[in-house]
C-alpha cells in the first residue's frame, strides 16, 4: 500500500533549524488550514498555556487539541475531514487559566450568523457554488420594504419584498415566503441566490417575502398566531397586491432551523394552502419514549408538536424538500423524518451534505431546492 | 416545401445552407424566442446577407396583449388551465414512466411475462401522452373558436402585416429560443397559411427551437436540469410543416444519451415518429415531407 506523503507540518518539524524565520516561511507559503488529501492541518501561532480547535461537527470531540512544535510557538494539530467538508471552528486559546475563543487569525475566511462569526475550514473537493456569489450579468431583482399589521400576532410585521428582475404586471408568479428573511439576506446571500438562479434559467422568476421573527422562539415553535398570520394576513395581501398566481403548486413556505419547523406547522395548521414546502435542518427533535429530548425549553413546543406529527403524520403539502448538514446533531431526526413525510402521502426530496447547522450550509442548497420546487424554463430553451 | 432543418448555430452553418440553396433573399426571420432581445438580429442579418425582413412576432404578441384586453384576459386563462394540465400530466408522467424504467429493469435479457408487461407500460405514457396532446390541443382550439383570431382587429392587422412580410420573400427563417413562445406566435399570426412561395415551393430554415416549433408534436426535455433529469414531456402541437418527429436539439448535451434503457424507452414511447437529435453541424432537408436517407435517429440498432 502506498504510504500517504508526509504532511507540511511534519516536514517543517524536520527542519533544523526550526526558528522563527523557519516558521514564518512555511506561513508565508501555506494557505491555513493547509489541506492536504482528507486531513487538514490547524495552526495557531503565539504563547499559550494550551490551544484547542472547537467547531461543533456532530461525531467528533468538539476540542481538537492543538501540539507545539518544540522550540517554536507554532501550534499544529490535525483533523480527517472527507471530501467535500466544509467545517466551521474557532480556537480556544487558554494562557494562566483563562480561556479565550478567537477565530483563526491565520485564515481569512469566515462565516457570519446571527450569533457572530467564525473561520471556515474548506476541506478538499469542497466547491463555492458559482451561482451563490455576485454575477453581474444576471439581472438583479429589487428589494422593497413593507409592514404589514398582523392582529393575529399584535404586532406590525416587516416584511422585505422580492420582486424578480423585469417584473411585469401581466405576469403570474409564484410565492416563496421565507423565515428569518433577514437572515436569509444577509448570511444566505439570498437576493445574490435569487437573481443568478433566475438569470440562469434554474428557477422560475419568482415573488419571495422575506419575514421578520418578533419573539422567534415563540412565534416559530408551533404558534397558531403565526401560521395564522402568514396564511390569514400576509398571503391574501399579497395575493391582492400582485400578480400571484394564487395556487397551492405556487406557495412555498421555507425556512431552516426553527424556521422549518414554522413552515410545516404553518402547513399543519393549513394544509390546502401551501403546495411545497422548503426544509433546511429543520429543528424536529421527537422523543419516542421519555421526555429527554435534550433540547432545552425552548425546544418543548417543538418536541410536543413533532411527537402529535409522528403519532399522526398527514399531508400537509404536496411537494417537500428537505435538506441537513452531515455534521449537525439535527441529521438524526431528519433523516428519522424524510420516510415519515413519504409515507404520509408527500413527494419528498431528501438531501445531505458535508456541513453543519449554518447559513452557508443553507446557501449552497438553494439551487437543488428552489430548482426543484419552482424550475425554471430551461426546458423551453434550445438555442 | 422544403425544411431545412439545422442544428444549434453557436458556429453557423445557416449562411452555407442558405448558399446551397440558391436563395436570393429577401429573408423573413422570425427571432420572436429570443424574447426581449428579438431585435438583436444583426449577427443573423449577416448571415443572410443582410436582406431581411424580421416579423417582429414577439413585439407584435405584446402589442396585442396591451392593446385587446378581453383576448389578453382570456388567453391569461388559457395559459393557467393549459399549466394546470400540464402539471397533472407531469404527475402522472412521471409515475407512469417510473413504472416503465422498474419493468424494463425486470424485462432486460428476460423474456415473456416481463416483456409483455413492459410494452404494456410502454403503451400506457403513449396512451397518457396522446390524451394530454389532444386536450392542449382541443382547449388551444376552443380558445380560438371562442376569440376568433382573425375577428379581433388587432391581431386581423398584424396578421397582415405578417403575411405582407412573407409574401415577397424567398424563405422564412426562424431561429431557436424559447419554444413555447415561437410555438404561440407562430400559431397566433397564422405564419403557416402565409408561407413565402419561390418557384420550386415554400422554403422554411429553422434551428433548435424553431425547427422544433415546426413539428406537430414538441417534446421537451432536459435530462442535466439541477433539480435531476426531468421526464421529456408533450407540450403540444407546433406548425406541423414537418410531422412524426420528434425533434431533439443539444442532445448531446441535455440527454443522457449513453443510458441506454432510457433512450429505448424514449425512442418506443414516441415511435413510428423518429426521435432526432439535432447537434451542432446537422442539416436535414425534408422535402414535400418525404425525409432524406441516413437521418441518425436515438433508439435505432
Amino acid at each position: 500500500m502506498k504510504t500517504p506523503p508526509k504532511l507540511a507540518v511534519n516536514r517543517l518539524r524536520e527542519r533544523r533549524p526550526l526558528d522563527a524565520a523557519a516558521v514564518d516561511r512555511f506561513l508565508a507559503r501555506h494557505e491555513v488550514p493547509v489541506v492536504e488529501g482528507s486531513r487538514c492541518t490547524f495552526l495557531y501561532r503565539g504563547e499559550a498555556d494550551e490551544v484547542f480547535m472547537v467547531h461543533r461537527t456532530f461525531g467528533l470531540p468538539d476540542h481538537l487539541p492543538l501540539r507545539r512544535l518544540r522550540g517554536t510557538d507554532l501550534w499544529s494539530g490535525v483533523l480527517e475531514l472527507p471530501e467535500g467538508s466544509r467545517v466551521e471552528y474557532q480556537l480556544e486559546v487558554v494562557r494562566g487559566g483563562h480561556r479565550e475563543r478567537i477565530n483563526d487569525p491565520l485564515n481569512p475566511k469566515l462565516a457570519h450568523s446571527p450569533v457572530g462569526s467564525s473561520s471556515v475550514c474548506y476541506a478538499h473537493g469542497h466547491v463555492v457554488p458559482d451561482w451563490t456569489q455576485f454575477d453581474p450579468d444576471a439581472r438583479p431583482g429589487t428589494l422593497t420594504d413593507l409592514v404589514v399589521p398582523s392582529p393575529a400576532l399584535r404586532r406590525d410585521c416587516p416584511v422585505t419584498l422580492y420582486l424578480p428582475a423585469r417584473f411585469r404586471p401581466s405576469g403570474q408568479y409564484p410565492l416563496l415566503i421565507v423565515h428569518d428573511g433577514g437572515d436569509y439576506l444577509g448570511y444566505a446571500a439570498a437576493k445574490t441566490v435569487l437573481d443568478n438562479l433566475i438569470h440562469r434559467l434554474d428557477v422560475a422568476e419568482l415573488v419571495a417575502a422575506f419575514v421578520y421573527p418578533g419573539d422567534r422562539l415563540a412565534e416559530y415553535a408551533n404558534s397558531a398566531a403565526h401560521a395564522r398570520f402568514l396564511t390569514a394576513e400576509l398571503v391574501p395581501r399579497l395575493e391582492a397586491e400582485l400578480p400571484l398566481a394564487g395556487t397551492p403548486s405556487a406557495r412555498c413556505l421555507m425556512g431552516a432551523s426553527f424556521g422549518a419547523v414554522a413552515s410545516l406547522a404553518t402547513a399543519y395548521r393549513y394544509p390546502s394552502v401551501y403546495g411545497s414546502l422548503l426544509l433546511q435542518s429543520g429543528s424536529f427533535v421527537f422523543t419516542d419514549i421519555g421526555s429527554d429530548h435534550g433540547g432545552g425549553p425552548p425546544f418543548e413546543p417543538v418536541v410536543r408538536f413533532m411527537n402529535r406529527y409522528r403519532a399522526a403524520p398527514r399531508r400537509v403539502a404536496d411537494r417537500l424538500f428537505v435538506s441537513c448538514g452531515m455534521y449537525e446533531p439535527l441529521i438524526a431526526p431528519n433523516r428519522s423524518m424524510a420516510p415519515v413525510f413519504e409515507a404520509a402521502g408527500m413527494t419528498v426530496r431528501y438531501t445531505e451534505a458535508r456541513d453543519g447547522h449554518s447559513w452557508e450550509n443553507w446557501r449552497d442548497r438553494l439551487r437543488d431546492g428552489l430548482s426543484w420546487i419552482f424550475p425554471g424554463p430551461q426546458k423551453f430553451f434550445y438555442e | 416545401m422544403r425544411v431545412v432543418l439545422l442544428g444549434p448555430q453557436r458556429r453557423p452553418t445557416l449562411d452555407s445552407a442558405v448558399r446551397s440553396l440558391g436563395l436570393p433573399g429577401p429573408f423573413a426571420t422570425v427571432t420572436a424566442g429570443w424574447r426581449e432581445r428579438e431585435p438583436d438580429d444583426g449577427e443573423l442579418a449577416a448571415l443572410l446577407g443582410g436582406s431581411v425582413v424580421n416579423l417582429g412576432l414577439y413585439r407584435r404578441g405584446l402589442d396585442v396583449a396591451g392593446r385587446d384586453p378581453e383576448w389578453a384576459a382570456a388567453e391569461r386563462e388559457v395559459r393557467r388551465v393549459l399549466a394546470a394540465m400540464q402539471e397533472v400530466y407531469l404527475l402522472r408522467l412521471d409515475y407512469a414512466l417510473r413504472a416503465v424504467y422498474a419493468v424494463q429493469r425486470r424485462s432486460l435479457g428476460g423474456a415473456g411475462v416481463d416483456v409483455e408487461a413492459f410494452e404494456e407500460a410502454v403503451a400506457g405514457v403513449r396512451q397518457l401522452d396522446e390524451t394530454h396532446r389532444r386536450r392542449v390541443n382541443g382547449v388551444r382550439g376552443e380558445f380560438y373558436a371562442r376569440f376568433p383570431p382573425h375577428e379581433r382587429a388587432v391581431i386581423a392587422g398584424h396578421r397582415e402585416e405578417v403575411a405582407a412580410g412573407l409574401r415577397d420573400s424567398s424563405a422564412l427563417v426562424v431561429a431557436g429560443g424559447h419554444v413555447g413562445v415561437l410555438a404561440d406566435v407562430l400559431h397566433l399570426f397564422n405564419v403557416a397559411a402565409a408561407l413565402p412561395s419561390s418557384s420550386g415551393g415554400s422554403t422554411v430554415i429553422a434551428w433548435s427551437a424553431g425547427a422544433m416549433a415546426l413539428t406537430d408534436r414538441i417534446v421537451l426535455f432536459h435530462d442535466r436540469a439541477p433539480q435531476g433529469p426531468g421526464q421529456p414531456e408533450v407540450y403540444g402541437s407546433g406548425l406541423s410543416l414537418v410531422r412524426d418527429v420528434v425533434l431533439l436539439p443539444h442532445a448531446k448535451a441535455r440527454l443522457l444519451l449513453d443510458d441506454g434503457p432510457r433512450m429505448a424507452v424514449l425512442a418506443r414511447r414516441f415511435g413510428p415518429a423518429r426521435c432526432v437529435p439535432l447537434e451542432a453541424g446537422t442539416r436535414i432537408d425534408v422535402v414535400d415531407g418525404a425525409w432524406p436517407d441516413g437521418v441518425r435517429v436515438i433508439g435505432a440498432a
